[in-house]
């Protein structure tokens, strides 16, 4: 059916961009910073973690000092030990994952037609929580009490309160701050892929950019949440000597090799495939063409995503695990090879069926492309049990990943810099410093990482601050410090050029891209200046008049009559339009917010309890003023004129709703966090011959009686949520009210088991286990009851009716997930011990 | 890029006393191979790949078929790299139970050598057949060329990893777990092993040697390790004694037996002190035992600079005498 597009006079356009202008307005001054536009968000975001990437590179820059001559004293021991572990953090953490975080919430409401990703405020609050974070854990260096464990914090020495100190707090804290950032992002990013696309962008019509971060932020829900599990077990034992991984205690540290390579593996993909999916916007644009084999690379990208999953165990071919689950694990991380080959090929194929037009991304891109296959080839060679033996933990391993990270990540990364540059600014980088930097950066690169790949299969080992002079390494090592330090000199070009004073472009679309994000004005904070309906993979080839008709208004919600911040909501399959959205706009509450729960992560570091308690409080109140006064608002009016005739409603309810999906995927991530303990619980059991070690167990009553009223309670918020619907809201409140003391008494039988039977959390593992996982359950039971005393306040101040009840709804959603976990736990730990 | 390969290849001459591609030991030689074999598939996997690459990006080149450009996606993407993987995988899970057992146990005849990782050296115990101590020593491993050696690899404090590159590969030393490798030596020599898992500050300084020498040569060296020595500087073994060296280390045939720190028995055949960190001279035992925590940060060994003038000399030179 084609629609009739709207047409304006030249004074009505006028009329409806001042009003656009005014409801998407940048605040001026120091409230700048209150800003939550997805344009401002996306840009601090990437200026903060490229800064970050600086000072980690800084750190490698001195190392390379310090190893340029054996037996040398320029660093000591302990800095040393200090910089690889920042660096190898920062540049995770701080770096490689928040980079595509700031790239997709500035790139991907454009791509997809909106106007802004569905949780502004949302992405706001996971950049001020990153960016404290991040200061934080590196401003720890200079009061030399950085994390000095390495990256990978393995216990008993990051346990080890003489040889970790207060670093490995910080790298536990800071970071599971940090993740936490991390995984809003991704939630912001899966609710914005899949409803907020412009309407007809049916899902395969999707921009690659869109598919591979849909792909990307799936697998953070999945990697994350049992690291944050680990950190939870590693902070408990430091802490309060609860003992998950001492051996002594009956606890391993192979739990937390397992628990953290579980996320480390995929966290490699989660970096690299973003970086392919850069690849994967400019590759078309300069071989003038559609990209070759769509589907082979949209399935390739879903396969590498899974398969990363299985492949943790590469990390662990030395602890001594069973050699058949060594084959299998080989196996495996050959098979992701297959997939990241076909990608690679849909870009040779893409280029041989086009006409290329060479340019500074495309030098970045095949550049990134030749290191990148180097690196996966000496991937291929480690994937191998017996050549790992030899290779592991050597200068061998130290070339290889960064010939992927470097080669897969950061050379698309600065591709992508040189593409997207006219995109964010409406001036465009020099071709002749580009190319500058691109042979300095390429050239420094193999000259400082090829020499590594010697020095480790001649015994170097990685994580040394000197070596002796007799080795045979001092060649080596000499070489790769000066190829560092030319590879910083092309880093520091592009930053110089970056700050050149340069030429306004008058063409918004410098490069002939043929993706929506070309279509929007740099100048105007508004997105899409008209949400358009798209009928193809690249819009801006095939649908003529595209880019006019969107500028004169043509499309939906061309204008703000309501002064209220819109974008489309649009179904997940076919993206019709569904429901008109209203987004939270500029607020001071996401900064309090954040700076309050960073004030909870740092004060745990420090053991101010006080402080702790305060700060908690101040988060709880910010979270809730922030959810009563800026969600599931009651409009003026059931419907709304988005243009072109239509009429969409502004309010959804359930899975129509964006908040439901950011409750669903939430709670998955949480749930997987779960997972992670209730696996500890099952590790623990398959290593001991007797995992209680004689000590009794919670006995079955407590477990059970919790276990029921959970059920119980949980059966109450169904009634209520049904009667609220039906408009008997005296019976609805009654049942909350039940519910929350129902949940109450749950919480308190839960915890009953272990108290009654006695069970010391530091005498052993098992009553330590068995209290984490009561714990996780009752503080999950504590946020429910939050929640349903939250829903009977909205419910007595009007804010939640039998029409409006999205709060009862996604609360509900959460006590779906709270009865499974209820049931597992209980479940678990009451009658497992049974069955043995 | 063919360039720095090359320069980095001529370079290296690959031996060494610490190298993995200048074997002396038949897990290390089969791994060499194998490396070897990579290497040469893996060039030429590259060149490939980047002779496509600079093929597509030719300016000024007439458009290939989409139905071309897919069968390059299937061929170079998919059926090639399967069947590469797949023979490659075969070879080396093929090598696997040559290298090292499927299922522990099946190495229950071969002589045992019992080594603790400790922060930051290590502690070797020969064994008897029935697992009791024959003697113990530090920081030193000596093995018989051509005859296969089980390692029991064990750890009281952090993860180390036990790794003789000229021998084979490495394994971890991980509290809680005792672990297994079996090594056989294939040329006589001396080597040189680290720990290869960080450990701590100083993980940079945790080495040891290795002697592979023929069977006769290896018994003798038994025999004299278990036989008790006579004190060649009773002075010097006074000092040691009243400056409390015994409560952590051990001298055989004296009344030293500390258990804390590394044995001192032999100690002066050694080649170095403080496990690899320096030359065993006798200035520099002496500069150890005065600065330990200097020389080696983190060290658990107390510092002796308050020790009277010519005292630390007196110990090392005793030490030194020690065979």
């Amino acid at each position: 059916m084609t629609k009739v597009l709207g047409d304006f006079s030249p004074e009505e356009r006028a009329a409806q961009e001042e009003r656009l202008r005014k409801v998407w307005e940048t605040p001026g001054g120091w409230r700048y910073w209150t800003s939550v536009n997805n344009s401002d968000i996306g840009l601090w975001y990437g200026v903060a973690s490229f800064g970050f990437m600086l000072f980690a590179g800084t750190l490698a820059l001195l190392m390379r000092l310090q190893l340029a001559v054996p037996d040398n004293d320029l660093l000591t021991a302990d800095f040393f030990n200090q910089a690889f572990t920042l660096h190898g953090t920062v540049m995770m953490f701080l770096f490689a994952v928040p980079i595509f975080e700031a790239i997709a919430i500035f790139l991907l409401p454009s791509m997809l037609g909106a106007r802004e990703l569905p949780f502004p405020r949302l992405s706001a609050f996971g950049f001020w929580s990153f960016l404290l974070g991040g200061v934080f854990v590196c401003g720890s260096i200079f009061f030399n009490s950085a994390p000095s464990t390495g990256w990978f914090m393995y216990p008993p020495l990051a346990t080890d309160k003489e040889f970790s100190g207060i670093g490995a707090d910080i790298w536990l804290l800071g970071l599971s701050f940090i993740e936490v950032a991390s995984i809003a992002a991704a939630v912001e990013i899966i609710v914005g892929i899949m409803k907020c696309r412009a309407p007809g962008m049916r899902i395969n019509l999707m921009p690659m950019f869109a598919w591979y971060l849909l792909i990307v932020a799936g697998m953070i829900l999945f990697a994350f949440p049992p690291l944050i599990a680990g950190d939870i077990l590693f902070e408990m034992e430091r802490m309060f000597d609860w003992p998950f991984f001492d051996a002594e205690r009956g606890g391993d540290p192979l739990l937390w090799q397992h628990l953290f390579w579980i996320f480390g593996h995929p966290e490699v993909y989660i970096i690299f495939l973003p970086a392919i999916a850069l690849m994967a916007m400019i590759v078309p644009t300069f071989a003038q063409r559609p990209i070759v084999g769509y589907s082979w690379i949209v399935l390739a990208a879903v396969g590498t995503g899974f398969l990363s999953f299985g492949l943790w165990v590469h990390h662990m071919f030395t602890t001594g695990l069973p050699q058949i689950s060594l084959a299998f694990f080989s196996a495996a991380s050959e098979a992701v090879v297959i997939p990241t080959g076909v990608q690679i090929f849909v870009f040779i194929a893409t280029m041989l069926a086009g006409r290329v037009i060479f340019s500074v991304p495309m030098l970045f891109g095949a550049g990134g492309l030749i290191t990148f296959v180097i690196g996966g080839l000496t991937g291929v060679m480690v994937a191998l049990v017996p050549f790992d033996w030899q290779a592991h933990d050597t200068y061998f391993v130290v070339a290889h990943l960064h010939y992927v990270l470097i080669g897969g990540m950061l050379f698309p990364v600065v591709a992508g810099i040189y593409y997207y540059f006219p995109f964010v600014t409406g001036k465009k980088l020099s071709d002749a410093w580009g190319k500058v930097a691109f042979w300095l950066m390429f050239i420094g690169f193999n000259v400082g990482f090829f020499p590594m790949h010697f020095s480790g299969l001649r015994g170097m080992p990685r994580r040394v601050f000197t070596y002796p002079g007799d080795l045979g390494w001092d060649w080596f090592n000499l070489i790769s410090t000066i190829g560092a330090f030319v590879f910083a000199a092309g880093v520091l070009t592009i930053i110089v050029d970056m700050f050149r004073p340069k030429y306004k472009l008058n063409d918004l679309n410098p490069w002939r891209s043929g993706t929506l994000e070309w279509t929007n004005n740099p100048d105007e904070s508004w997105g899409m200046r008209s949400v358009p309906i798209i009928t193809s993979r690249y819009p801006l080839w095939d649908q003529p008049n595209l880019q006019r008709d969107i500028d004169e208004g043509r499309y939906y919600l061309p204008d703000a009559k309501s002064g209220r911040r819109e974008t489309l909501v649009t179904s997940v399959l076919d993206a019709e339009p569904i429901q008109c959205l209203r987004v939270g706009g500029t607020s001071y509450v996401t900064i309090v917010a954040a700076m309050a729960l960073g004030g909870v992560f740092i004060a745990l570091t420090f053991h101010w309890w006080i402080t702790t308690i305060v700060c908690a409080i101040i988060t709880l109140m910010a979270i809730l003023y922030w959810l009563w006064t800026g969600t599931a608002e009651i409009p003026e009016a059931p419907e709304i004129d988005v243009g072109l005739g239509e009429r969409l409603p502004i309010y959804r309810s359930g899975p129509a709703s964006v908040g439901w999906w950011a409750m669903f995927i939430t709670m998955v991530g949480d749930g997987t966090a779960f997972a992670s303990l209730v696996f500890g619980y099952f590790f623990y059991w398959t290593i001991h011959e007797d995992f209680t070690a004689g000590i009794s167990g919670p006995g079955a009553f407590w477990p059970m009686a919790a276990l029921l009223l959970f059920l119980f309670s949980w059966v109450l918020m169904l009634a209520a949520r049904h009667l609220n619907r039906d408009d008997n809201i005296i019976a609805a409140r009654t049942a909350l009210v039940v519910a929350l003391v129902v949940t109450v008494a749950a919480s308190v039988s839960g915890l009953m088991g272990p108290f009654t039977h006695d069970m010391d959390p530091t005498s052993h593992v098992y009553p330590a286990t068995v209290w984490i996982i009561s714990i996780w359950t009752v503080v999950h039971a504590v946020v429910g009851c939050i929640m349903q005393a939250y829903c009977l306040a909205r419910s007595f101040a009007g804010r939640m009716t039998a029409r409006y009840d999205q709060d009862i709804v996604n609360v509900t959603l959460y006590w779906h997930f709270l009865a499974v976990t209820a049931i597992v736990s209980f479940g678990v730990l009451g009658l497992f011990p049974m069955m043995r | 890029m063919l360039g720095a390969l090359f320069v980095c290849l001529s370079l290296s001459s690959c031996s060494g006393v610490q190298s993995a591609l200048d074997p002396a030991g038949l897990e290390a030689s089969k791994v060499a191979t194998l490396f070897y074999v990579m290497l040469a598939g893996g060039g030429l996997i590259w060149l490939g790949v980047v002779g496509a690459l600079f093929y597509a990006t030719r300016t000024g080149r007439e458009p290939h078929s989409e139905r071309s450009a897919g069968r390059v996606i299937l061929w170079c993407g998919v059926i090639v790299p399967v069947t590469v993987l797949a023979a490659l995988l075969s070879y080396a899970v093929w090598l696997m139970p040559n290298m090292r057992p499927w299922a522990p146990g099946g190495e229950g005849g071969l002589r045992r050598i019992e080594v603790t990782g400790e922060q930051f050296w290590w502690r070797v115990r020969y064994l008897r057949a029935d697992g009791s101590l024959l003697f113990e020593t530090a920081n030193e491993v000596f093995v018989p060329v051509g005859e296969r050696v089980l390692f029991v690899l064990k750890s009281p404090d952090v993860i180390h990893s036990f790794w003789i590159p000229s021998l084979g590969g490495k394994m971890d030393m991980i509290p809680g777990r005792i672990n297994h490798v079996a090594l056989e030596a294939t040329k006589p020599g001396t080597y040189r092993g680290v720990c290869a898992e960080f450990c701590g500050p100083s993980h940079a300084l945790m080495a040891f040697s290795v002697e592979a020498v023929d069977a006769a040569e290896f018994e003798d060296w038994i025999a004299s390790r278990r036989a008790g020595r006579p004190a060649a500087d009773p002075g010097g073994l006074e000092l040691f004694l009243r400056h409390g060296c015994d409560a952590c280390h051990a001298i055989a045939g004296t009344t030293a037996d500390g258990t804390i720190g590394p044995s001192l028995t032999a100690f002066g055949a050694r080649g170095s002190v403080g496990a690899g960190t320096l030359p065993n001279t006798v200035e520099d035992v002496a500069r150890f035992i005065r600065y330990p925590d200097e020389i080696k940060p983190g060290s658990r060994m107390p510092s002796f600079g308050m020790l009277p003038e010519g005292d630390a000399e007196r110990i090392a030179a005793y030490l030194k005498g020690l065979r």
